[in-house]
């Protein structure tokens, strides 16, 4: 009975596989075929959406009614499945086994919590679980590797030769400009504008990529999501304050504590639109691309050559298949210069 | 209140001397914390900003951010020490504190529902005070439905109960909150922190903080004899029921106004009550003012350090807890003194 047992084990193997190396290093076992993936969370989610939107199972969040429209027909309405982000994830490991996916994907911070957190449920679950850094620098290589992945390397190498040349278009712009003359740029957060990141957190790193200077810098002793005082914005007086949160948008030009800052004096405070996903970070994935360059005009408008209605409807499609009607494209091109909607 | 003996006025007397003195320190450590912040100024432009005469943006930055702060960290401070030392009157027990009945979990949870629904601030505010109301109204009520002789027990049960569930209803909403940007947010004010406060925040939270304070300092010798027991308290013709009410929704009304204001700031009015006892003895006559202006100056001096210690804000609730609980744990091995 047991060698019955083993010889059945045997033959339900899987009779091909080939292994894949991901960003920390881990060689993960997976399937030839890669038909389904669970993204273990939003950036993640996002990345896949652009990459094979044909193999998501669900969306960790369920999309709300603004986002809709930016997101194709069909995945709309994709079953909501939660986050796998070790204790205090709300995706249950039965319903990911439920799923029954080929892959699990996440996307984002690779430190160590992470890479256990993927070594453990890889095991208990018997599912390739793979992990992407998702910084900028890496985004190239993150594409490659899941083009390689997900067995659609055409689809791969065209999103990279789009983020490259987006890349080449600021550095070019950048070359002659030296450190200290960039613009220094607040990412305002949260309902009073108070909450930002430090220079070096995933969440501001489009402000040094998009040649900003983050004035939320202590030269590294403080990383990731920080609570900054009234006072500490005033003290850093920056030139241009980036935010998406249209409650704090709407009160800044009127708040007597922010007219002194240059940034509010000068009008130069902007809303990123964050339909499907944020401009500029909120999740910090592939839809930062499109945030890159309208901050890119901003910070830059003698220099940057881009024409923002054409690039937003090219990104849109390119990137989430969407063809955007003249109204949907309208109402995004209001929101980023400070008309949300309602 | 014309009770007194000779012996407690000669002690009222020296209390009204401690009391002189620990609002002249305070006031010293007000007019110091205005002097201090990331905005270089020396004293000389603080004065003349304070007295209109300074440049524009250091005239923001003294009367605009460091006076509200330096108000608000006063408020706080006091009307946590007010209610901690009302409650641990009333309940005769020194471990409590002001969120014994649920206060704070009632308030956290208005506040991040409000965050959850992407509310103005104003509203976060007001969603947090309403909510710390109701979780003390919904347990003040349920234990009035309990029959129970022991009164103060029953309360602070039910209490437990209602924080816990509270408690819980904020953890549902964090799981469900957006990861990258509700999330962060809804941190930071359970961490409790005065980095956004304005002069308008102020505004509703004074006349609450007041309101609540003066049938506190009214009360105080019932306040006083209650604290002996509910059978002495009837023997002495107070209404035990009646009084504990009334100190219930005053340290409350305190307890949500400054929460609203503030997040969760814990630890302030469980220790600084013990501190004005060591100072003043039990007696809630000068308890009460001691606890008042210990407790102000104190997070006066805690949130001028949150402000000034690094680059980013440090959350106030991490401070005073890390102050906090290692003082209360030697109070405690110094044994009960002071109490009884």
């Amino acid at each position: 009975m047991r060698y019955l047992l083993l010889l059945l084990l045997l033959v339900a193997l899987p009779v091909q596989a080939r292994t894949i190396t991901d960003s920390t290093g881990r060689i993960v076992e997976i399937p030839d075929d890669v038909t389904t993936v669970f993204a273990a969370g939003p950036p993640a989610a996002i990345l896949l959406y652009i990459m094979k939107p044909e193999a998501m199972t669900g969306w960790p969040r369920a999309l709300r009614p603004e986002e809709r429209a930016y997101i194709a027909e069909p995945y709309r309405d994709l079953p909501e499945t939660g986050r796998l982000t070790g204790r205090g994830g709300e995706a249950n490991l039965e319903r990911v086994l439920q799923i029954e996916p080929d892959l699990i994907l996440d996307f984002g911070s690779v430190r160590d919590t992470y890479i256990d957190l993927a070594d453990r449920v890889q095991e208990q679950t018997g599912i390739p679980y793979i992990l992407i850094d998702g910084r900028f620098e890496n985004t190239p290589a993150a594409l490659r590797l899941l083009g390689e992945a997900l067995g659609v390397p055409e689809r791969g190498a065209a999103l990279v030769e789009d983020v490259e040349a987006t890349f080449a278009r600021i550095d070019a712009i950048l070359e002659d400009v030296p450190e200290e003359e960039r613009p220094r740029v607040y990412l305002a957060r949260g309902p009073e504008g108070l909450e930002t990141g430090m220079k070096g957190s995933i969440n501001t790193e489009i402000i040094e990529r998009a040649g900003g200077r983050n004035v939320a810098d202590d030269g590294g002793a403080t990383r990731g999501l920080v609570q900054a005082s009234m006072e500490q914005v005033i003290v850093a007086n920056p030139d241009t304050i980036v935010t998406w949160d249209p409650n704090f948008f709407g009160k800044v030009f009127d708040e007597p504590l922010w007219q002194g800052i240059d940034a509010v004096e000068d009008g130069r405070v902007y809303l990123s639109p964050t339909a499907p996903f944020g401009w500029i970070d909120r999740p910090p994935s592939l839809n930062r691309i499109i945030g890159l360059r309208w901050m890119a005009g901003l910070l830059y408008p003698d220099r940057w050559e881009g024409d923002l209605r054409a690039e937003t409807r090219a990104f849109y499609e390119l990137y989430y298949h969407v063809d955007l009607s003249d109204e949907e494209l309208e109402r995004l091109l209001a929101w980023a210069e400070g008309r949300p909607p309602n | 209140m014309g009770r007194g003996t000779t012996a407690e006025l000669k002690g009222s007397r020296r209390g009204l001397t401690l009391t002189g003195g620990l609002a002249l320190s305070v006031a010293v450590l007000a007019f110091g914390a205005v002097m201090i912040g990331p905005y270089g100024l020396s004293p000389g432009q603080t004065l003349a900003a304070l007295l209109g005469q300074g440049e524009s943006q250091a005239e923001i930055v003294v009367w605009n951010i460091r006076l509200p702060r330096v108000g608000a960290a006063l408020l706080v401070g006091a009307a946590l020490a007010a209610a901690g030392a009302s409650y641990q009157a009333l309940f005769r027990n020194p471990l409590v504190s002001p969120d014994i009945l649920g206060v704070s979990a009632g308030a956290g949870l208005g506040a991040v529902a409000g965050i959850f629904l992407s509310l103005p601030v104003a509203a976060i505010q007001a969603s947090a005070f309403v909510g710390g109301m109701a979780a003390v109204g919904v347990v003040t009520l349920v234990a009035s439905m309990v029959r129970n002789t022991d009164r103060t027990l029953t309360l602070v049960l039910i209490g437990v109960v209602i924080g816990a569930l509270a408690g819980a209803a904020t953890s549902l909403l964090k799981v469900m909150a957006d990861p990258y940007d509700q999330l962060p947010a809804i941190t930071f004010w359970l961490l409790g922190s005065l980095a956004a406060i304005t002069t308008e925040d102020i505004g509703p939270a004074l006349p609450m903080v007041l309101i609540g304070l003066v049938p506190l300092a009214l009360l105080r010798w019932r306040i006083n004899v209650l604290s002996l027991g509910d059978e002495e308290a009837r023997a002495l013709g107070v209404e035990a029921g009646r009084t504990r009410f009334l100190v219930i929704a005053a340290a409350t009304l305190i307890t949500a106004s400054v929460t609203a204001l503030a997040g969760v700031v814990g630890w302030v009015g469980l220790v600084i009550p013990h501190i004005a006892r060591m100072i003043v003895g039990p007696g809630f006559g000068q308890l009460l003012p001691a606890s008042v202006l210990i407790g102000a100056g104190y997070l006066l001096i805690v949130d001028t350090a949150a402000r000034t210690m690094a680059q980013a804000e440090v959350p106030l609730g991490i401070l005073t807890a890390v102050i906090g609980a290692p003082f209360f744990v030697w109070l405690l091995a110094r044994g009960r003194r002071g109490w009884s």
